[in-house]
């Protein structure tokens, strides 16, 4: 696993401390109101690149799109890309890498010694602004990121490189949508012992969901979709950024 | 004599050259992780290749629906007649790395009584865990304190690990599902 952290690109992602805490999430622990616990950690400061993908791909080449199997991703994987190792003019260098798996995010993530992000984490980097660590109160911010989620997906994506956040990290909001790691399981009922029913499991978790903050739509938006997912489902508009967790402290 | 040997020598290789070829793409064994069973030996994903398997997900600590996962393991398993059943096999992956190793997963299947075969319980490292039930289509979560909001299903896999059914079922069989193992097994020698 270390061995791949010599691999990289070129030039090393930034990575930006973030400090964790005590968290409101649209998804409580318990289905009710419990705060989420998040740990510190470091979150890659901008999405990874088209450009970046490419030097993944081509150092590990089980991951291009005429290498992979269908298991890992879907047949819309980096589809827009010209070839198996080339961009072409529908994929810029520093535009975010899209039609990328859950696996291929994974992958990626460790070539760099990171992971994906949790949910938590994601949401938690998402809430803040360029003033404040959580800006989700204000309603001007929650008017801004339900903006982006009105406009028409049918839009070439902009360049990586929006402003950033408190914690220096940029593109959380209004770029593209994120894998996160446990991005299939957020609906999932808090209580696994509510099962008396095939159907009952997948709609329990929903029913939780809509008591919490109906204001952030937006975020439960974003939840609903990658609820949806498979791990192997690529999206014109789904990317990913990775995160490095410090050493976990003996218990 | 030697003519005999040569030809048997050319045979058995012959026959070891046909039981490996390539994974289908879309086998779950194409994941390359290593899992460890209740008795401490470790094996890759991929070494399951060759039989039918029931597989599923649990954690041991988990005391409500994660025993009615193994019971409907067991229910599936025994609505088949014995020479089916003989050529099945149960495996159930832990969620749970950090309070299943080897010791819990052995003590969980004695009080269970779940022997072997047609059982493996098996554990994996927490980051294979993850992508281990990402191509059985299982979802789980951590959520703190020991606890995983999970999915419970089980998963039919063919002998090269591509999945033919599954089923929420849990608590009894699933006559569709029993259905679907039948047909995989009367489809194998």
């Amino acid at each position: 696993m270390l061995g791949v952290l010599a691999c990289g690109s070129a030039a090393a992602a930034e990575y930006k401390p973030l400090p964790g805490g005590s968290f409101a999430s649209v998804l409580p622990g318990d289905g009710k109101d419990a705060s989420a616990r998040i740990a510190p950690f470091r979150m890659r400061e901008e999405p990874v690149s088209n450009a970046e993908f490419l030097a993944f791909v081509t150092a590990h080449p089980a991951w291009r799109r005429d290498n992979v199997p269908a298991v890992f991703a879907d047949r819309g994987y980096l589809s827009h890309w010209a070839g198996a190792d080339r961009l072409g003019d529908d994929a810029k260098p520093d535009q975010p890498v899209t039609r990328v798996s859950w696996f291929a995010a994974q992958a990626f993530c460790e070539s760099e010694d990171a992971s994906l992000p949790s949910w938590y984490e994601w949401e938690y980097a998402a809430a803040a602004d360029a003033r404040r660590a959580d800006a989700r109160a204000d309603p001007a911010w929650r008017e801004r990121v339900l903006d982006w989620y009105g406009r028409p997906s049918g839009h070439p994506l902009p360049a990586i490189g929006g402003a950033a956040n408190v914690y220096g990290v940029r593109d959380l909001n209004a770029l593209v949508w994120e894998w996160v790691d446990d991005f299939n399981a957020l609906l999932v009922s808090s209580d696994s012992r509510e099962q008396d029913g095939a159907d009952k499991l997948k709609f329990c978790g929903a029913g939780a969901l809509a008591m919490q903050q109906k204001e952030n739509y937006a975020t439960l938006m974003r939840v609903a979709m990658l609820s949806a997912l498979q791990a192997s489902d690529t999206t014109r508009n789904l990317g990913f950024r990775c995160v490095r967790h410090f050493a976990k402290a003996p218990r | 004599m030697k003519r005999i040997l040569l030809l048997l020598a050319l045979l058995v290789t012959g026959a070891c050259a046909a039981a490996a070829p390539p994974l289908p793409g879309d086998s779950v064994y194409r994941l390359q992780v290593k899992l460890t069973d209740q008795d401490g030996h470790a094996f890759p994903l991929a070494a399951r290749r060759g039989r039918v398997q029931v597989v599923s997900m649990f954690y041991a600590s988990c005391t409500m629906v994660c025993p009615m996962i193994l019971d409907s393991m067991h229910l599936t398993a025994r609505a088949l007649d014995a020479p089916s059943r003989a050529k099945l096999d149960l495996l159930a992956i832990s969620f749970d790395p950090a309070h299943d190793d080897v010791a819990a997963l052995h003590r969980h299947a004695r009080l269970r009584a779940l022997e072997s075969p047609p059982w493996t319980l098996a554990r994996a490292e927490a980051p294979d865990v993850r992508k281990l039930a990402a191509v059985l289509g299982i979802r789980v979560r951590v959520t703190g304190a020991g606890e995983f909001n999970h999915s419970s299903e089980l998963v039919l896999l063919d002998v090269d690990g591509r999945i033919l059914a599954r089923t929420a079922t849990i608590g009894r069989s699933d006559p569709a599902f029993v259905q679907a193992v039948r047909a995989a097994l009367a489809a194998t020698p």
